[in-house]
């Protein structure tokens, strides 16, 4: 029953063949024999996730049920949970119980949906390998020796493993769709302002954009139905009337003009990759989409555009964390200023210390219009980069990521390297575009391929179509990791 | 040499809403430490602001109040540091772009009216307090007042003297209370004013390099601390030291100024656009209709008062010091002519004002009704009794005993009008006193009051005084 899709998981709940009980007994079965050797989880409450389910269950019974009542999911540990202890993979909220529910996870809840544990990520969602967590780095289900990605690794290599049907993640430059491509399943990041960032522990506020991740296009979409919708809670939040993202996965792809953009199929990307993702193209040839080439001339800029915004905002939202209020506290000090330096030395891992470093030097006088100002700047010209290219084309396809999954401790001493390894996904964000990643094959290594599919803003409903016809005639998706199953 | 003292004011005014500027705690004061602080407020991780649409609707209206532009879209920003009361280690404000831009306020000084322009008006949110005391060598923090709304009202350097200083924070005051956007509670912090001051040689181009003195919670200290400050500079300037720029803190128990810190240990602040807010847009529909919701302004209020019932400035501003006041003035003069309108002007200014000071009162808190002033200032008026007798019927209705006809009627104060009556009496008065009479025609002057005492006595105070001084010359062949 592990390796059923969230969608068959919902009828056979609906048609009374297993209760959410056993479901989510089961899930805490596998997650007690693999969860560990392979790092996803931060947290898991079998007491609690069964305790929900139980009430899943009698809603069921009750004849209230939704179509995810009873199925079972995991949280990224960034997604605040009452109850739950909430780390963000750092040593600085390691003592942290949230005292009440993100809006993504109310509206799990509300949908009736069980939560198996919180999982592991980078430290606050910076890293692109999962090696930055004060909780160890998570291991790829296929190569155990690589990463699978990050930030949003535990919920990928989870979801990839069997321990979940399906996970929350966040975006910010990548944090969904590498580590989705890293470990052959899918992952989507809608337009931001689609899903409340309320609640879940801001990284880059501008950038960061909750998601879906699961194993299959219709997984994708029945999950953002239930995450997505406005909050007044979060003035980025979009006011628009409710929509069934998975209403057009029928629809066939004759016509569909899919953009090519140059710039992802240049120096840099691995042959393997590049293999895999040319016979995807293929494939939606055959299936009657149309290719054109698209150019995004500035996409070059958009890491080090990123490196600075995100830092940036990262440095002010993280200075909450002073040991004031909760949190890590350092044990002894002297002074105020002491306490806050001996406290942030010890909560704050090196990546994290780096980007509030370079963070704090960008928005600082004398600097702030040379690097804050101008990357700003340099940001609009790349989201005028994607409004010219959709003038021509319906999605824009590509790689999710340069390489496939890299062994683990290989980019961690070199940051510029680590972060190329999101050359394709940030322009995405930078733009606020919505983007995914679909497996679309193996490298020779055996390891997964994603494939990038973005959409124009609001474009999930037509992305998720473009993604579910494609598995139709395709299985990649249905692959599982050795070792598992 | 003589010096020139140039002064601007930053004035925090704490905007009168009932919750906080980006959460929904509540503002009100004195609750019990951290009751008043939700989770946005103590910046739990996660969780995000929400714009409280009453403080911007309170900026517009101070905008318009104070003829200044409304910027649309005004940008929210993060001011950075570090303190433990400032639970999101930034303080959300407006930095390039306020919600309020220029505008002005006319001050009196003395005589002379003087227009102090202001360069702007923002929205920002209080940081919570630090408690030094009662925690044994820690340091306790409330943070009920974290997000507490204020507007930030930032003058240009127009002011030329402490009392034009004190002049300007008072009118500032009287403003945003009399257009309900603040309650003007200086002791509970709602109003207090940073001041900038610096000296320069009398007719210099250049401004001297300025101090600022931080949150000053009362008209005097803002006097006493600028005037402490000015004699500093000059003595400085004058010893042959340059002026440091520096904040400093007035200590209102020794009446000095000191050093808190220089620009040189000044915080970069890292202002930056706040990504948790979006431009805040202001529609033209908006700002109309907060124009239509505008009560009148003093300053429109004083003129018809003046034109009216042709008060001198001056009263009129005495009456205009709170707009309760100016309504209470506006009913009592209701549909009066200009000589009972100065009669009430005369009334609330003089014995009502008197007796409120006396008694720690408001006017809206006032024992003697628009209306019962009114009563009492036609039968002035109307030469029914004298101002002398008018004083104890004002004392009679403050006390509670009724309209001043009732008081009238039951004291028995009528004024005797009659002039056969008065006549009579004045008879009996020359005849009785044939010695005064003598001396009075003998050019004694002295004489004729004492007579006129004598009939006044006779008549128990109740002879129209005017009367008496007329019939006694007419007998006496003067």
């Amino acid at each position: 029953m592990s390796n059923a899709t969230l969608k068959e998981l919902s009828d056979q709940l609906a048609a009374g063949a297993c209760s959410s009980v056993e479901l989510t007994q089961e899930f805490i079965n596998k997650i007690n024999k693999l969860g560990k050797g392979l790092g996803c989880f931060i947290s898991v409450d079998a007491e609690r996730s069964l305790a929900q389910a139980k009430a899943a269950d009698a809603r069921r019974a009750a004849g209230n049920a939704g179509p995810l009542t009873g199925v079972p999911l995991a949280h990224k540990d960034i997604f605040c949970a009452e109850g739950w202890l909430t780390t963000c993979g750092s040593r600085m909220l390691s003592n942290f119980v949230s005292p009440y529910d993100a809006h993504v996870v109310g509206r799990c809840n509300a949908a009736g949906m069980v939560t198996l544990g919180k999982t592991n990520m980078d430290e606050f969602a910076m890293g692109s390998s999962n090696e930055t967590s004060y909780y160890g780095p998570v291991r790829n289900p296929w190569n155990r020796d690589t990463v699978p990605g990050g930030s949003s690794g535990g919920s990928a290599a989870a979801v990839a493993a069997r321990l979940a049907p399906a996970a929350t993640g966040t975006d910010t430059g990548g944090s969904i769709r590498q580590p989705a491509a890293l470990t052959g399943i899918c992952g989507l990041k809608p337009t931001y302002g689609l899903v409340s960032r309320y609640g879940m522990i801001a990284f880059a506020s501008s950038l960061d954009q909750a998601g879906p991740m699961a194993r299959s296009a219709e997984d994708l979409g029945l999950l953002l139905n239930a995450m997505a919708g406005h909050d007044p809670r979060d003035s980025t939040s979009l006011e628009r009337p409710a929509e069934d993202y998975n209403r057009d996965l029928g629809r066939p792809l004759q016509g569909l003009r899919i953009g090519l953009p140059r710039e992802f199929f240049a120096e840099g990307l691995s042959a393997g990759v590049r293999q895999a993702v040319d016979e995807a193209v293929a494939q939606y040839r055959k299936l009657g989409a149309a290719l054109v080439d698209v150019s995004l001339p500035n996409m070059g800029l958009s890491v080090p555009v990123y490196y600075v915004l995100a830092p940036a905002e990262a440095s002010s939202n993280l200075s909450r964390f002073d040991g004031v209020r909760y949190g890590h506290r350092a044990r002894q000090y002297g002074d105020l200023l002491d306490m806050y330096k001996r406290t942030r030395a010890e909560g704050f891992g090196a990546e994290v210390k780096r980007r509030i470093l370079i963070g704090t030097y960008v928005l600082s006088h004398g600097y702030y219009d040379a690097y804050y100002i101008r990357a700003q700047k340099l940001r609009r010209l790349i989201a005028q980069d994607f409004t010219e290219a959709f003038k021509s084309c319906d999605v824009i396809m590509g790689p999710t990521s340069p390489t496939t999954a890299f062994r683990l401790g290989e980019k961690s001493a070199d940051p510029v390297q680590m972060y190329l390894s999101d050359i394709y996904t940030i322009a995405v964000n930078l733009a606020g575009l919505p983007g995914m990643s679909i497996p679309c094959g193996f490298d020779g290594g055996g390891l997964p391929v994603g494939l990038q599919i973005i959409g124009n803003y609001f474009g999930e409903a037509r992305m998720l179509n473009v993604a579910h016809q494609y598995q139709l005639a395709t299985d990649w998706h249905t692959k599982v990791p050795p070792g598992i199953g | 040499m003589k010096w020139e003292v140039v002064i601007g004011l930053e004035t925090h005014a704490q905007l009168s809403t009932v919750s906080k500027i980006f959460s929904g705690a509540s503002t009100a004061f004195g609750a019990e430490p951290n009751t008043q602080a939700c989770g946005v407020d103590i910046a739990l991780p996660g969780v995000l602001p929400v714009l409280n649409t009453g403080a911007v609707e309170r900026a517009i209206r101070f905008g318009l109040a104070v003829g200044a532009r409304i910027n649309s879209p005004s940008i929210f920003a993060r001011k950075n540091y570090f303190y433990p009361d400032l639970p999101k280690g930034y303080q959300i404000s407006q930095y390039e772009k306020p919600v309020v831009e220029g505008g002005s306020i006319t001050i009196q000084v003395g005589d002379a009216e003087k227009t102090v322009r202001l360069t702007r008006a923002h929205l920002e949110e209080d940081a919570g307090k630090s408690l030094h005391e009662d925690f044994h060598g820690c340091t306790g923090i409330d943070l009920n007042r974290a997000g507490t709304p204020l507007l930030e009202i930032v003058s240009e350097p127009d002011m030329r003297s402490a009392e034009e200083a004190v002049a300007y924070a008072k009118a500032l005051h009287a403003l945003v209370r009399w257009i309900d956007v603040c309650d003007g509670n200086m002791q509970e912090g709602s109003f207090r004013c940073d001041a900038n001051v610096s000296v320069r040689p009398a007719g210099a181009k250049e401004f001297g390099t300025r101090r600022e003195i931080k949150n000053l919670n009362s008209f005097r200290f803002l006097q006493q601390a600028i005037e402490y400050e000015v004699r500093w500079q000059i003595g400085e300037l004058e010893d042959g030291r340059a002026i440091q720029q520096a904040t400093v803190l007035f200590d209102p128990d020794t009446g000095e100024t000191r050093m808190m810190r220089t620009k040189e240990d000044a915080h970069d602040y890292r202002y930056f656009p706040d990504p948790d807010l979006l431009p805040l847009e202001v529609t033209a529909d908006r700002i109309a209709a907060v124009r239509a919701a505008m009560p009148a302004l003093p300053a429109a209020r004083r003129e018809q008062f003046c034109a009216q019932f042709g008060l001198t400035p001056y009263d009129a501003g005495l009456l205009t010091a709170s707009r309760e006041l100016a309504d209470y003035f506006s009913a009592a003069a209701a549909g009066a002519d200009a000589r009972t309108g100065k009669l009430c002007a005369n009334w609330i200014s003089g014995a009502l004002s008197a007796r409120l000071n006396e008694e720690g009162l408001e006017i809206s808190q006032s024992r003697v009704t628009a209306a019962q002033l009114r009563g009492l200032v036609d039968r002035i008026a109307d030469g029914t009794i004298s101002g002398k007798m008018a004083k104890d019927v004002f004392d009679g209705m403050w006390a509670g005993e009724g309209d001043a006809d009732a008081i009238i009627a039951a004291k028995g104060l009528k004024q005797i009008s009659d002039s056969s009556e008065i006549e009579k009496i004045v008879d009996q008065v020359l005849a009785d006193n044939a010695r005064q009479v003598a001396d009075f025609r003998a050019g004694k002057e002295k004489a004729f009051n004492s007579l006129v005492g004598q009939v006044m006595k006779a008549t128990r105070g109740k002879a129209n005084p005017q009367q008496v001084n007329d019939i006694l010359r007419g007998k006496l062949g003067g």
